[in-house]
């Protein structure tokens, strides 16, 4: 085991880091240290954005019965004699859009502040890339080991709400004001369940410490079942809590109302266009990929492999494969489900999710408190845990949509 | 259940998603600068001109140029000019042609009055609709040469109406030659019956065979 986590392709990044830092004189190389990490997780991540954006669009039209976009190929170098006419199944289309967002013209209302109208994406996209930096992408692969890393992740997440307000302010416009308003009041209803959902996990791990949360959830019963979090009654409630708080987190589908076309023109993106229009852009999928990672990281054992024969192949593989996976869980969420109202929105939060949530936290309480139970008590723990969350799910799921579901159609067949 | 909705929801959209790479029902989309789109047999698009023959296709026009389409036309987009000289036909009758035929298609709204107007079938609307050229006046006139198509591209635009129109062609041109036959008989068995009495020295009859021939 040890001679896998020490293996080459486990150690190249940092290797190949090393070796960059020590090429440079001796007082630059604690900061190239740094700003080399920084660079990796900008080029890497960047490109992932770029590439989410191509497989959503893609991945959504599939699911609607369509192709997707799958024209844009190489452009034509009039230096070149001979030309690529493959479309690359349209994979350079966010390089395409790139350029257009680039190219545009950029926009100032008259009346916006114009600091704030412009600090306003900087500000979103720096917070929303802050998120990565204690995120465990592999097993020695960390930006930085902090000790209350879930604390600091939440706290630079919510910051990203301060942005959106910030842009929907400043533009001086009255949808945007009611977007942002609309914005903060479903980002502060979805904090909630979202932190509340990762305390059981706190609990039982005893560390706010993200690489420490990873490493208890390395083991496998038999060598094939993972200990990962989700496999327990409580962890499961509590990822499927943080999915949808997620979703509400990212401002995605069902939960896109600060962004509702049909009601609000582009929400607190109404007036912007250009490049700042796509630093929004790339803060929302940047905010969604850290809360994947979080996610992953959290309850899906991070960069663990899922059984003990896969265990040489690098741990970051199995972190950006899991990733992938969370992110096209989204996708396909989103084409899926309809939009919510403001009203079933803000009520799914506080009478569904936030008493689950602290149902949870006890369940994650009792887990913890029976650690030592074997034999036939490891049933009745699984059984009481389990009945834990089914009973309350349940039973609040029928208060809550009694009288609203089924629906009848009185004139549709 | 609480959420049993959203799970069917998923299934659907899972199932589009599989569907998407096996099922053509589910795939309808035709990529279609590659792809050829099918259009259907009903659809029309601008007139055409239509000649009998491919290898002569300004002498063998069906038009004879009688305006009837040019006057009709709501948008008035179609310009003809007669010519002076008469061409013999498909039958071999001599008939006017067209010297100049323009529809401009920047005008035209593909009502396909002309087609229904047209007593000779000799304009018909075409299927072609990549008309986009780079110059919006001259480019988008189509002259007589660009309008004139053989009857075989008729036939393989429209299938089943060409058919019928040819059968109902070579009905007219059946009938009209069985006619010119009967009329010729019934000449020459009056010229006969001409020949054997003993002529009177009265004008009548040439008065009547003249106003037969104004009535013919």
């Amino acid at each position: 085991m040890s001679a896998a986590a020490d293996s080459f392709l486990e150690r190249a990044p940092l290797e190949l880091r090393d070796w960059a830092v020590q090429l440079l004189p001796a007082p630059l190389q604690w900061i190239s240290h740094h700003l080399i990490t920084i660079v990796a997780v900008l080029a890497v991540f960047g490109l992932f954005f770029a590439f989410t954006t191509v497989a959503e669009r893609k991945l959504l039209g599939r699911l609607q019965n369509r192709l997707g976009p799958n024209r844009a190929g190489l452009p034509k170098f009039s230096i070149l004699p001979w030309h690529i006419r493959h479309k690359l199944f349209g994979l350079s289309q966010p390089f395409a859009d790139a350029v257009k967002a680039l190219t545009k013209e950029d926009i100032v209302p008259a009346a916006a502040d114009k600091v704030l109208h412009f600090l306003a994406p900087v500000v979103v996209v720096g917070f929303s890339l802050m998120t990565f930096a204690v995120l465990p992408f592999g097993r020695n692969l960390i930006p930085v080991e902090l000790d209350a890393a879930l604390l600091y992740f939440f706290a630079a997440g919510s910051a990203s709400e301060l942005a959106i307000f910030m842009a929907g302010w400043s533009s001086r416009n009255k949808y945007s004001l009611l977007a942002a308003m609309r914005a903060l009041a479903q980002l502060i209803s979805y904090e909630l369940p979202l932190i509340l959902s990762v305390v059981p996990v706190v609990l039982v791990a005893s560390t706010l410490s993200t690489s420490a949360i990873v490493q208890a959830q390395g083991a496998w019963t038999f060598g094939v079942l993972p200990h990962w979090f989700v496999f327990t009654p409580w962890g499961f409630a509590g990822f499927i809590i943080f999915l949808i708080s997620a979703l509400a987190e990212s401002n995605r589908s069902p939960f896109d109302l600060p962004e509702a076309e049909s009601e609000l023109v582009a929400g607190h993106l109404t007036e912007y266009s250009g490049f700042k229009y796509a630093l929004f852009f790339m803060a929302e999928y940047f905010g969604l990929t850290a809360l994947s990672g979080l996610g992953v990281t959290v309850f899906l054992g991070g960069w663990q492999a899922p059984c003990e024969l896969l265990y040489w192949v690098p741990s970051y593989l199995w972190f950006m494969g899991k990733l992938i996976l969370m992110i096209m869980l989204f996708i396909w969420v989103r084409g899926t489900l309809l939009r919510l109202r403001i009203d079933q929105l803000t009520r799914l939060s506080w009478q569904f999710l936030v008493p689950l949530a602290l149902l949870n936290v006890g369940n994650a309480a009792f887990w913890a408190l029976t650690a030592q139970w074997s034999g036939p008590l490891q049933l009745v723990r699984w059984a009481v845990s389990a009945a834990i969350v089914i009973v309350p799910f349940l039973v609040i799921g029928r208060s809550l949509s009694a009288g609203y579901a089924p629906r009848t159609y009185r004139y549709a067949p | 259940m609480l959420g049993s909705g959203i799970i069917k929801g998923l299934a659907v959209t899972a199932k589009n998603f599989l569907g998407s790479y096996h099922d053509p029902a589910r795939m309808v989309t035709v990529e279609y600068p590659e792809q050829p789109t099918v259009l259907p047999e009903a659809y029309r698009n601008f007139p055409f001109l239509i000649s009998e023959d491919a290898a002569d296709p300004m002498g063998t026009l069906r038009c004879v140029s009688c305006q009837i389409c040019e006057k009709e036309c709501p948008p008035q987009c179609i310009v003809i000019e007669k010519s002076k000289d008469k061409k013999p036909d498909a039958t071999g009758k001599p008939q006017l042609y067209p010297l100049t035929f323009n529809i401009d298609i920047s005008v035209c709204m593909s009502c396909q009055i002309c087609v229904e107007v047209c007593p000779f079938d000799a304009i018909k609307m075409d299927k072609v609709f990549e008309v986009a050229v780079t110059n919006r006046f001259d480019g988008l006139l189509l002259t007589r040469d660009q309008l004139a198509k053989p009857n075989s591209y008729y036939h393989d635009i429209h299938p089943a109406e060409a058919a019928e129109v040819d059968e109902r062609l070579a009905a007219e041109r059946k009938a009209a030659e069985e006619k010119a036959k009967a009329a010729a008989a019934a000449k020459a068995a009056a010229a006969a019956a001409k020949a054997t009495p003993t002529p009177k020295p009265s004008d009548g009859p040439t008065e009547a065979s003249a106003k037969g021939g104004t009535a013919a």
